[in-house]
């Protein structure tokens, strides 16, 4: 068995980069997840993988770099937080236009505006419902916990590849500040240039004799070609809801009620489902893994067994949206959430959800 | 075995490595651990605190209300967490700087003067492994083979010269440590 | 004689280079894109480099460089284009990289991606078409709209005290210890032309030597924009255009 190391979520994404094949991280710095570039910068894959790590001037810069490493079909990953994810935006929209695969890690701290360094999840709408201009989405993992930032950074370049899609892992504040034990996995050698040639016989690798030119762009500036494009997009969005929705189940099989949430508030909701099992009221954790795309199905078929359901975020309530669509209209979805950076305790879930249900 | 700590002080204590320490030590004796800072502008001089937890199951949420265990190294961090010590729990605290001692009297409280003792030492460096020492004291969930295998991973090995000399400030904060409230 | 004997092979003074497409280009008659992307795809052609050579092209007119240019293109972001090469020519440090901007892009929404790019000193070709206004977008000012021309968002003529003053951005990024290789030139006579493929041959080869960043800006017309006809737009040009923008060499280390 591999040596567990103890390490921070955001120290775990730059060993899991590294160590997963990745080509090249073009980043900038903002808490709190400057570990990710630190961690690179101080374990120099260059000399080792031969991966390409680069401070760029601005988080337009870093997005745009991985534009032209994604060209190449080369793994390219960024990581941010909050403020720079929106600076990302235009190149995030240009990316998934594009149908081009990168990884992008968000370490969601509160907002809006310049907002807090604490943790935060107001950034889901921006995520999962596209946050750049235009009709598209990305796969976006939730990891929640150190072991599932190294194990995700594998994952989102294989669902990155497999769509032609930007992937983003949406962490926070406690998933990437927290240290807590981490298995490598074996490592991945980087792509040759000879197999991206041929697995990806799209990429911008220098026009050869016998091809045609390769040519990378979300421009079509005839309405009926455009929509082919898009119809493409959303084709693939649909496919990702049939093949790829991730989510972890914690005593739902019995439960009358079910507290969904994902990333560090799945990890205190954990806790809180503990208490209420004590006391004997049957409660149980969805936890949304891929939150685009969002278990709908899983909630619709555990809706009939249920009394209420209580999204439990650290937002205003942006995933309770899609709790909602899901559960559409058959029993009550009831809500808790802090802002500003402020992470609630599983005893003051528990009593918001004890509240809820009128106990 | 599930332990649930605060450690919490000024930063520059030592406060999150010997978090880190702990939490390494019990990766080595194959416990699940979290360690849990609190994090920003507080590093650089205000208060630090940082929450580990060892368990032999799957730890759930990093984030409590309550611990088991609270070290207490200054006066701020003695008013915001002395409440928060489950009833029967641990209150270690430093006495320098402390004008309001701890008042509970349904919790374990000790005393460990890790300023005096790490400057008798020679090193006031090693004043959170005196403190480690006195936690370990009264709860010795991990061996100190243990120990010193995590202190060893925790530190980089451009340092670890100085092992032997924090490994005298943990047995000197075993040693040394004072009972002040015995429930 | 027949058409046949005329175009014998013997017979030929001049041949499009296969680098450069057949497709009808939509650049307006007088415009230099065209000029620029023939000497760029004649450059390529003359170093054998055209499996090599991944272009990044802008938004503005020159967007649809790729149906022109038969090489592999990424068409990046307003102003993104450094961003875009930056990463390509990391990645494959063996390929030639460059990027063709217009004004506005570069210029303005581009600035912090152009001086950086340049600063660091990327092995990468820049191309920067200067022609003193957004031509796509229908003639808006630039910010290398010279003062007191007229264009559809200075309708009564640039001014300091409205508008602030023409950026000359070439000379400042000469300044950067990354650029090995700055000049402006124009392709407005043959004689012209001939030079500014020069500097493109020079600006590749730079590239190769990993010397850092190479900049050719090319003085250029809009006689759609400046509502002029190609030969009077050629004589504004060289009036004003070259007063405020003066062409040659500003580097060359």
């Amino acid at each position: 068995m591999a040596e567990k190391i103890l390490m921070k979520g955001n120290e775990a994404i730059a060993h899991a980069a590294i160590r997963c094949g990745c080509d090249g991280y073009f980043g900038y710095p903002i808490t709190p997840q400057s570990e990710v570039m630190e961690t690179l910068m101080e374990e120099k894959p260059w000399e080792t993988t031969g991966m390409v790590v680069l401070q760029a001037e601005s988080e337009t810069s870093s997005i745009n770099m991985l534009y032209g490493g994604a060209s190449c079909a080369k793994k390219v990953m960024t990581s941010s937080s909050s403020p720079g994810l929106s600076l990302m935006c235009e190149g995030l929209s240009y990316l998934a236009g594009a149908e081009l695969p990168c990884l992008v890690v968000n370490v969601v701290r509160g907002g809006p505006g310049l907002g807090t360094i604490q943790p935060g999840q107001g950034d889901y709408f921006q995520a999962c419902k596209g946050g750049g201009h235009g009709d598209y989405k990305m796969v976006v993992l939730a990891p929640s916990s150190a072991q599932e930032m190294y194990d995700f950074v594998d994952l989102a370049f294989e669902l990155a590849f497999k769509y032609k899609t930007p992937a983003m892992i949406l962490a926070d504040g406690v998933v990437g500040q927290m240290m807590e034990k981490v298995e490598f996995r074996p490592m991945k050698p980087r792509w040759t240039n000879e197999e991206i040639i041929e697995k990806y016989p799209w990429a911008t690798t220098g026009k050869t004799p016998d091809r045609k030119q390769n040519v990378i762009t979300s421009l079509a500036l005839d309405a009926a070609i455009h929509e082919k494009l898009n119809n493409t997009l959303q084709t693939k969005y649909k496919q990702m809801e049939a093949e790829d929705v991730r989510f972890e189940s914690i005593k739902c099989d019995d439960a009358e009620h079910i507290i969904v949430a994902y990333g560090c508030m799945a990890r205190i909701c954990e806790s809180t489902v503990e208490m209420a099992r004590n006391a004997g009221i049957k409660l149980g954790l969805l936890r949304p893994i891929t939150l685009f795309p969002f278990p709908s199905k899983e909630i619709d078929r555990l809706v009939p067994q249920l009394k209420t359901m209580m999204s439990v975020e650290l937002s205003a309530g942006q995933m309770l949206e899609d709790v909602k669509l899901a559960v559409n209209g058959r029993i009550p979805v009831n809500f808790f959430g802090r802002l500003g950076g402020i992470v609630p305790s599983p005893e003051e879930v528990y009593e918001a959800f004890k509240k809820e249900i009128g106990k | 075995m599930k332990e649930e700590i605060i450690i919490a002080g000024f930063g520059g204590q030592g406060v999150l490595s010997m978090g880190k320490i702990l939490a390494y030590s019990g990766i080595m004796q194959n416990q699940e651990v979290t360690w849990m800072p609190s994090y920003g502008p507080e590093m650089r001089g205000g208060t630090a605190n940082v929450t580990v937890i060892l368990s032999d199951k799957k730890i759930s949420s990093p984030i409590l209300s309550k611990f088991d265990t609270a070290i207490i190294l200054n006066q701020q961090s003695l008013d915001k967490f002395e409440e928060s010590v489950k009833p029967g729990g641990v209150l270690i605290f430093d006495p320098n700087g402390i004008t309001r001692p701890p008042v509970r009297k349904d919790i374990t409280v000790c005393s460990i003067a890790a300023v005096d003792i790490s400057a008798e030492l020679g090193n006031s460096k090693a004043y959170n492994m005196v403190v480690l020492g006195a936690y370990l004291k009264m709860k010795p969930i991990v061996t100190h083979e243990n120990v010193m295998k995590g202190l060893k991973k925790s530190i980089p090995d451009r340092h670890h010269s100085l092992i032997p000399m924090n490994e005298k400030a943990i047995i000197a904060g075993k040693e040394k440590i004072v009972m002040i409230n015995s429930i | 004689m027949d058409v046949k004997d005329i175009i014998k092979p013997e017979n030929r003074v001049y041949a499009k280079t296969p680098v450069l497409t057949s497709t009808t280009m939509h650049y307006c008659p007088g415009c230099s894109h065209g000029t620029v992307h023939k000497l760029i795809a004649e450059v390529i052609e003359e170093m054998g480099i055209q499996d090599k050579t991944i272009g990044v092209s802008p938004v503005g007119c020159a967007v649809f460089a790729y149906n022109y240019l038969d090489i592999d293109w990424q068409q990046a972001a307003h102003g993104r284009a450094p961003a875009v090469a930056t990463a390509t020519k990391r990645l494959h440090p063996e390929k030639y990289v460059f990027t063709y901007q217009g004004d506005g892009d570069l210029a303005s929404i581009g600035t912090a991606e152009i001086m950086h790019a340049c600063n660091r000193g990327e092995n990468i070709v820049v191309i920067f078409i200067n022609n003193a206004i957004y031509g796509m977008t229908g003639g808006q000012m630039a910010p290398t709209t010279l003062i007191g021309m007229k264009t559809a968002t200075s309708p009564y003529g640039r001014t300091v005290e409205l508008h602030g003053n023409p950026l000359r951005i070439t000379e400042l990024l000469a300044q950067l210890d990354g650029t090995c290789y700055v000049t402006r030139q124009s392709v407005n006579t043959a004689v012209a032309a001939r030079k500014t493929k020069k500097a493109i041959r020079k600006a590749f080869e730079n590239s190769a030597l990993k010397k850092g960043t190479s900049f050719v800006e090319v003085v250029s017309t809009c006689n759609s924009g400046w509502k002029l006809s190609p030969v009077k737009a050629n004589e504004w040009m060289v009036e004003n255009m070259f007063v405020k923008y003066p062409i040659g060499d500003i580097k060359d280390r």
